[in-house]
């Protein structure tokens, strides 16, 4: 392959390359295309944040001298910049070390705090892993869980969801957009059914924060998950939104100084408090074109490879879905050839925490993908600083590695020849 | 105007250069260390050299070190363990006292030292498994604890040992083996590191029950992305602080100094835990009649910044616990503050800090003891 093409250039571009250190001699760094495991820092982001590692450096509970002051203020103010991208109340939003705290938080906190009058949590089988790691242990400790199917577009039935709530339940969590294949459930009705069952509604936000308008009110969220480097933000940091009025109460999980009002113990991280607070700012004024630009180069990569390409599936609704992710799966390639073929180019073969292993996306079998397609199947994540240039190499890539898998592959010269592939019984041997 | 002087490193410390530098470069990188691709796993291998710098300050191997959002966390996992009976000493932080509501208290003497026959006699009375935690270096006093012995005792009875060594890093030599710990609790932010991360040290024996469940990151023992700017952090920050672990005998000095001029002034002025092996760079110390909120506001106004106990949430004046459970009597308890000084402190900070106090004593000391307070 051809290391020099001007168009893989662009993937050296501002968004990844560290500052100061891509020497001449160092390898061409691929291009990034995984915005759902994680973002660039904007550097507007980093900006605000500096001062709070150099010369503001208090510790934000200090109340006994102006370096504790200054910290604190900061943290008020991004906790404000956070609470208006939601339509919150400053005075409901928790820091957390990020969205993997705030869902444990959500979902013990509310069990554990209601366990004597409900017991039952309903969520979805799509959900991130920290999300059904924590309902799994949920039932351990003696709580019910229903877990939702979906439908083949990855979103939810909003009757199985009524059908599902019982006197018993506690709560609802169903993740805003999915981490895999980016679709949007259907929040605002979700809200609706469970403000009308008397039951708090959790939304794991961590891929939606951001990148699409949410309003706790309008959609009657009562707890709400948010996370900061997956919107250009610093890592290690997110935040809980929990309603005030009507309010809900929750046990901490972790316990100390008594920080957060009790809910969240431990020294707020200052400079990515602030971090958090800038990222919410500039996706506040940025989202609506951002989106747009963003859903053009989502759409012209999609075109470019299902004109060229035959045998690709996009998994996940296409409308309801946040405009930086797609989805596909290659039939008659082979996942880690195609991996190994697009090694220039940076995308996930699954969720970013269970990519090391070589299961099939459990979020892609839930669809009905069936396990052998799954296997094939690529996350590419676009984002703020991913150009069209970008894409249109990123595509060819992708393009070029499928049709020669496919050449090399026994497979899919018998599809070709028109022979169902099920239907062959296969030698053991 | 004067320069400010901070002699508040037990609250948090000012970053090192060398931190900064790491963290900022770090903060321009893309990657989460669980993708397969190449930024993910360059941001891994950032992790992993921090985490063996981490290692090496405690003298532990890496694999024993599970990252977490800091020192709190990292006591709040240690402590997470149903079906134990916890043993806590009366003098522990806040974040090893609340997750323990239940815990039994272990009493100290009037030194700050924990009773350690008291503690033979608490764990004998005990039928089953039990957690002992007993702080390295008191966040208050600076106040060392006999963690070998309480180890000794705690094992002897088959009892798992805590230790939060979150004051105690990088003021003082740490070794988790030669402790003998089972787990041991760290914080970057207060040894020259970034705030929001931490790490819990865990022996091969024990099993955590995880907090935080999820991805599977730390080997199931911590899920969430790792913060791996703030790792990265964490990683220099403690590879400077045991190189720097000789300049503490310096601020030892001034710290001592410091106390011996004041005792000039007011013979006889409380200073705790004076008398046993301390911090060196932690003094906590009375000025017998005025309140601390009083000391504490006005040594900020000459731009000095100090604490009256730890730096916590609710902005609530309480008698501290430490110096209750010490038996300090109350109206001395509330004339105490805490002064600790660290890495960039110099003897110009110290003079600072005894002029004011002198002035304040003068000012308000004198005048108090004249219309003692209510």
């Amino acid at each position: 392959m051809t290391m020099s093409s001007p168009a893989l250039n662009v993937g050296n571009g501002s968004s990844a390359a560290p500052a100061g250190r891509a020497g001449a001699n160092e390898p061409k760094k691929p291009i990034y295309l995984d915005y759902q495991a994680t973002t660039p820092m904007d550097p507007r982001v980093l900006d605000a944040m500096l001062p709070y590692f150099v010369e503001k450096f208090g510790n934000p509970h200090s109340r006994n001298h102006a370096y504790g002051w200054e910290a604190e203020e900061a943290v008020e103010k991004a906790r404000k910049q956070v609470a208006d991208l939601i339509g919150a109340d400053e005075r409901e939003i928790i820091f957390t070390s990020g969205a993997t705290e705030s869902n444990n938080l959500a979902l013990t906190g509310v069990a554990r705090f209601y366990k004597d009058r409900k017991n039952h949590i309903v969520t979805v089988v799509t959900e991130h892993k920290c999300v059904l790691d924590t309902c799994r242990h949920l039932e351990m400790e003696g709580f019910e869980v229903t877990y939702l199917p979906v439908r083949q577009n990855g979103l939810i039935d909003l009757d199985v969801l009524k059908q599902a709530i019982t006197p018993k339940t506690v709560m609802v969590s169903v993740m805003a957009v999915n981490n895999e294949i980016g679709v949007i459930q259907p929040l605002e009705e979700i809200g609706h059914i469970c403000r009308e069952h008397g039951v708090f509604f959790h939304t794991d936000a961590a891929q939606a924060f951001g990148k699409i308008p949410l309003d706790v009110n309008r959609m009657n969220i009562d707890l709400m998950s948010i996370s900061g480097h997956k919107i250009y933000g610093p890592k290690g940091i997110g935040a809980l939104f929990v309603r005030r009025k009507p309010r809900v109460r929750l046990v901490p999980l972790i316990h100390g100084g008594g920080q957060e009002r009790g809910f969240r113990s431990g020294t707020l991280p200052t400079p990515l408090c602030v971090g958090l607070g800038e990222a919410a700012a500039i996706a506040k004024r940025e989202m609506t074109a951002e989106a747009e630009r963003l859903k053009k180069l989502r759409d012209r990569f999609y075109e470019r490879i299902m004109s060229r390409l035959p045998e690709v599936y996009l998994n996940g609704d296409l409308e309801n879905r946040i405009p930086g992710n797609l989805n596909l799966s290659f039939a008659y390639v082979e996942g880690e050839g195609l991996m190994m073929g697009i090694k220039d180019l940076s995308v996930s073969s699954g969720s970013a925490c269970t990519s090391a292993s070589l299961e099939p996306s459990y979020v892609l079998r839930a669809l009905g993908v069936d396990e052998e397609l799954a296997h094939t199947s690529l996350r590419i994540g676009f984002g703020r600083f991913t150009t069209e240039a970008e894409v249109d190499y990123a595509a060819d890539r992708i393009i070029e590695a499928v049709q020669k898998l496919r050449e090399m592959s026994p497979l899919w010269e018998l599809a070709q020849e028109g022979i169902d592939l099920k239907s062959i019984q296969w030698a053991a041997h | 105007m004067l320069v400010p002087v901070y002699l508040d490193y037990n609250a948090t410390a000012p970053l090192k250069p060398a931190v900064i530098d790491a963290v900022t470069a770090a903060l321009a990188e893309v990657g989460n260390p669980s993708s397969v691709h190449r930024f993910g796993r360059l941001a891994r291998r950032t992790v992993e050299t921090a985490r063996a710098e981490i290692a090496a300050l405690v003298g532990a191997a890496p694999a024993q070190v599970v990252l977490t959002s800091g020192g709190t966390e990292a006591n709040n996992l240690a402590l997470n363990v149903p079906g134990r009976t916890v043993l806590v000493s009366a003098v522990e932080h806040e974040s090893v006292l609340r997750p323990a509501r239940e815990a039994l208290r272990i009493p100290v003497d009037r030194n700050g030292i924990v009773d350690l026959a008291a503690l033979d006699r608490m764990l004998a009375g005990i039928d089953g498994p039990a957690l002992v935690a007993v702080m390295l270096a008191n966040n208050e006093t600076g106040v060392i604890q006999p963690v070998e012995e309480v180890v000794r005792i705690a094992h002897a009875y088959k009892a798992r040992v805590h230790c939060d060594a979150v004051q105690a890093a990088g003021k003082i030599r740490v070794d988790f083996t030669a402790l003998g710990v089972d787990t041991l609790a760290l914080s970057a932010h207060k040894l020259g590191g970034p705030q929001g991360v931490g790490a819990l040290v865990v022996a091969d024996e024990p099993v955590l029950t995880p907090l935080l469940r999820g991805g599977g990151q730390e080997r199931g023992r911590r899920a969430g992305t790792e913060n791996v700017a703030a790792i990265a952090g964490f990683g220099v920050a403690a590879a400077l602080a045991a190189k720097d672990l000789d300049r503490m005998a310096e601020i030892a000095a001034l710290r001592d100094d410091m106390e011996t001029r004041l005792e000039r002034i007011l013979p006889g002025l409380p200073v705790f835990g004076r008398d046993v092996r301390r911090l060196p760079n932690t003094s906590c110390l009375a000025m017998p009649g005025v309140p601390a909120e009083t000391q504490v506001m006005a040594f900020d106004l000459a731009g000095v910044a100090v604490s009256a106990g730890a730096a916590c949430s609710s902005g609530k004046v309480a008698t501290s616990h430490v110096l209750a459970a010490m038996g300090v009597p109350p109206n001395i308890a509330n004339s105490a503050i805490r002064v600790s000084a660290g890495w960039r402190s110099t003897p110009a900070d110290f003079d600072r800090f005894v002029e004011t106090w002198i002035s304040l004593w003068t000012r308000l000391g004198r005048a108090e003891r004249v219309a003692p307070a209510a």
